[in-house]
């Protein structure tokens, strides 16, 4: 017979991690891809060569491995005195690491939209402004939105390493569980069934959007 | 009136155009003929701004295009322009893609852009097409929908570029229709075409492009009866 000494206060536990999980997610997914606009955008309107210095720092950010970046990040905001606390660092880290995928989806998003089209949009009078705003970014939306909530659900995953900050996430407070209780499979089987239970809503959106503005293409 | 005077226009170390001098009196329809890389599209786009000239001076109603100082957005809601491909807004139902630059670019509210945008699908055919998105639609209804979105924002001036050389031929005839209707409304227009018999019919005058220059130009009778420059005998020669 099953029996678990897992008690309701430990599962009360593992939801402080999930909301943890889920706060620095949303702060950084925010942040990041706000930011992803703006430098798709900039990369899109200065070409390849004025944006080369951005490009290149975007492409450090992808490529370094996370962890990397939240160790070195923790030890550079202690050097320089900045003060922050492990959340501000690990939202920091993760805003930038989502901000570099970001910009490429929207650069691709962007590119997708002919260049035909926004000629036309221009030709009847509209600003640049205008034409990004109702021709573009519409367009653009759709065709970078399965990407986009690829990048969301791998940030949220991948947020699990700002445990080494400290931060009791998911999968922190799952570890904490591991160790007092000894019981690893039953405690990462909630676990996991927790990170899909946040992920799967998002998948879902996703899936609704793309369903919803199918019919106009 | 739009004047066009001694325009010159290159593309890298290709001169597309070599000196045009043009000029298009209000309700005059000019078609312009000419083989592919002869410059004639280059010079619709030049008129409203879309590109820029390398020497010479384009006017339109007195307004120098090309000038700093020039509002182009504004300029170019009185210039209409209509392209080989229709560009639809995919997005956009038919009658939101009507409505969308009066709103936007000259402010009106949605009942005014509703109305002017039912009556603009309406005149080229389209009023039972209103929440229909584009993709839905032939390359023809396409075209006569973006006629509609140019026609919409009460241009004083229409610039037709190849309009139907992207369409089925059995798509041809209705757009072509849509045309004639403007040309006989008294629309100011500038068309460039392939479609000889169309610019025969329609023209008040024709120009005949050859390798960036305006090789004659002529009352429809006179072009296409007796042509005088040797290019245009050979063109029409090899079009009949």
């Amino acid at each position: 017979m099953f029996s678990t000494a897992l008690t309701w206060s430990d599962l009360a536990f593992l939801a402080q991690g999930a909301a943890m999980t889920l706060a620095v997610t949303a702060v950084s997914v925010a942040a990041g891809t706000l930011l992803g606009i703006l430098f798709g955008v900039i990369r899109v309107q200065a070409g390849p060569y004025w944006s080369m210095p951005l490009t290149f720092v975007l492409d450090v950010f992808r490529s370094v491995p996370l962890l990397i970046q939240l160790v070195l990040a923790n030890a550079f905001q202690s050097i320089a005195k900045l003060g922050w606390a492990p959340f501000t660092t690990s939202c920091v880290v993760l805003s930038l690491y989502t901000a570099a995928y970001c910009t490429e989806i929207v650069r691709g998003g962007i590119s997708s939209v002919p260049a035909t089209t926004r000629r036309a949009a221009r030709s009847l009078g509209m600003t640049w402004w205008q034409d990004m705003r109702y021709i573009v970014a519409p367009l653009a939306t759709r065709v970078s939105l399965p990407s986009w909530i690829g990048l969301t659900l791998g940030v949220m995953k991948d947020s699990a390493l700002v445990l080494w900050l400290g931060l009791i996430e998911l999968l922190r407070a799952s570890q904490i569980l591991v160790t007092r209780l000894q019981e690893p499979l039953f405690i990462l089987l909630i676990c996991g069934a927790i990170y899909f239970l946040i992920s799967f809503p998002i998948a879902r959106l996703g899936g609704y959007l793309e369903k919803r503005w199918s019919p106009n293409d | 009136m739009i004047e066009i005077e001694n325009v010159r226009k290159s593309f890298g170390t290709l001169e597309v155009l070599k000196g045009i001098d043009l000029t298009v009196k209000k309700g005059e329809v000019v078609t312009v003929i000419g083989g592919s890389g002869s410059g004639k599209s280059t010079l619709l786009t030049c008129i409203n701004g879309l590109e820029p000239i390398d020497a010479g001076r384009i006017k339109v109603d007195g307004t120098e295009v090309h000038a700093k100082s020039t509002d182009l957005n504004k300029l170019r809601s009185k210039i209409g322009i209509v392209f080989q491909q229709w560009n639809a807004f995919p997005h956009l139902t038919v009658l939101e893609n009507v409505m969308l630059a009066p709103r936007k670019v000259l402010g009106q509210s949605k009942q005014a852009a509703e109305e002017m945008a039912v009556k603009q699908l309406t005149h080229v055919g389209l009023g039972e097409k209103l929440s229909v998105y584009p993709n839905r639609m032939s390359g023809g209804q396409q075209q006569r929908m973006a006629i509609a979105r140019a026609l919409a924002m009460s241009p004083e001036y229409m610039l037709f570029d190849e309009v139907t050389s992207a369409l089925d031929p059995q798509l041809v005839g209705e757009v072509l229709d849509t045309l004639r209707m403007l040309a006989s409304e008294g629309m100011t227009m500038i068309c460039v075409t392939h479609e000889m018999k169309f610019a025969r019919e329609v023209s008040d005058r024709v120009a005949f492009f050859h390798k960036g220059v305006m090789a004659e130009i002529a009352p429809p009778e006179a072009l296409f009866g007796a042509p005088k420059d040797p290019e245009l005998q050979k063109f029409l020669a090899a079009t009949h």
